[in-house]
């Protein structure tokens, strides 16, 4: 059995310091402010460019998300871990990514991003983090109580592929139908012409720092969900080092950078109504950790081969669509026409979910 | 006498909150903890490190893991 030091506390660590660097850059080389790398955002923005939603600000294929499944992917194949699996509640999971999306629209960011507009200095991110501990802490009295979504199966190759493949197929189009100045449309791809969706580094940029996050984060199991979970349920620090590593790490780049802008007005992509940017993590942080794990992590697993994991991500695409069809999402300009009623069904949905998974004694 | 965890096919926490609680009923009791991913077996190897107890015997076959712990004594 060969010793994976990514996995140690000083691995995920360390891995939590590169990623906080990478963050910075990306955003440093073109992403938009404090989203560096934003797995809900870029996932959104996926739906955009493919034309599941037509919010014109936030459409363009985001090579990140490629990066970070193919990236895990490959580290997988790589040290033997690719591991075709599912068929734990995979219907459950896909709809817990629909309703984590949908909170994290509501406070404009997943937990990845609520670590870099904290290291931005936007002080709205505290409420999501709050909100964020809250809703994790809510998953774990479920944990306790014997909450589960079943075992996974083994499964066919086949099965552990399709994502990977689906990405490979996200970033052909992507090549195939390049944005064209000053056009909203490029094949059947759309683009944003201002507004987040504009804003990103140059592809292979882009690619090449989420291959190379999606390989160590595969690694080393970083999962910005589980960081907390695991302090809350176990008293334990061994993720959560990589989480304050990522703060810290972005933290000083952005001191470095000269990005560093404390305050809680006219931060980027972000509103200041507290108690929604608080209740619209509560709901994604429940459903993440009754999922497993963060956006994030749900991408690495899917390359490692779990297809439950994939379809979560799916979810996650679909419920961006949803929220700006439906006008869940909160913009700068505060929570979306519908965004109460979005936060409060979400989280019926997730504690039903949580309910119906208690283990009978 | 020895305890089974069969925390095949379960992903995190489950595996380590199972190894915990059989940490807090198996009194002197070895261990056996069978998982399926190299991420559970760091897991509840870390888990079990973690509570003063020690890995004895790892057996590795064909993807999955079968964990003996037993108590350190310190």
């Amino acid at each position: 059995m060969k010793h994976n030091w990514f996995s140690s506390t000083a691995g995920v660590a360390t891995v939590g310091g590169v990623i906080g660097v990478l963050a910075v850059l990306l955003q440093h080389w073109g992403n938009p402010p404090n989203m560096g790398i934003c797995v809900a955002c870029f996932e959104r923005d996926i739906a955009g460019g493919l034309g599941l939603h037509r919010a014109a600000v936030v459409q363009y294929l985001r090579p990140e998300i490629m990066g970070f499944v193919l990236g895990a992917f490959l580290a997988a194949l790589l040290f033997k871990e690719f591991r075709p699996r599912g068929g734990s509640s995979p219907l459950v999971r896909y709809v817990l990514g629909v309703v984590a999306m949908i909170g994290a629209l509501v406070f404009l960011g997943c937990p990845w991003r609520v670590m870099l507009r904290l290291a931005g200095g936007d002080g709205n991110a505290i409420f999501g983090f709050l909100g964020l501990l809250v809703g994790i802490w809510i998953g774990t009295l479920f944990f306790k109580n014997g909450y589960t979504l079943g075992k996974t199966s083994e499964q066919h190759a086949a099965s552990g592929w399709i994502l990977p493949l689906v990405m490979i197929g996200l970033l052909a189009l992507r090549l195939i139908f390049q944005p064209v100045e000053g056009q909203a449309q490029s094949g059947v791809l759309w683009y944003s012409l201002k507004g987040p969706g504009a804003a990103h580094a140059p592809l292979y940029i882009s690619l090449i720092i989420s291959l190379i996050v999606g390989f160590l984060a595969q690694r080393s199991r970083f999962c910005t969900m589980g960081a907390l979970r695991d302090v809350i349920l176990f008293r334990q620090m061994h993720l959560f080092s990589g989480l304050i590593a990522l703060l810290a790490a972005a933290l000083i780049m952005n001191l470095l950078l000269g990005s560093f802008k404390p305050g809680f007005i006219g931060q980027p992509v972000a509103h200041t109504q507290e108690l929604w940017n608080f209740a619209g993590m509560v709901v994604a942080g429940l459903a993440f950790a009754l999922a497993g794990g963060c956006p994030g992590r749900q991408l690495f697993l899917s390359g490692e081969g779990d297809s439950d994991a994939g379809l979560f991500a799916l979810g996650m695409i679909t419920g961006a669509a949803i929220s700006h069809n439906f006008g869940l999402a909160s913009s700068p300009d505060g929570i979306g026409p519908h965004g109460m009623a979005a936060v409060f069904i979400g989280l019926l949905i997730s504690l039903s979910i949580g309910f119906g998974h208690l283990k009978r004694s | 006498m020895s305890y089974e965890v069969d925390a095949r096919g379960l992903s995190c926490p489950q595996p380590v909150l199972m190894t915990l609680q059989a940490i807090q009923s198996a009194g002197n009791d070895d261990i056996c903890i069978r998982v399926d991913s190299s991420t559970s077996f760091e897991n509840v190897s870390r888990a079990a490190t973690g509570k003063g107890w020690l890995i004895a015997n790892v057996e590795q076959n064909d993807g999955e893991y079968r964990v003996m712990i037993h108590k350190g004594f310190a």
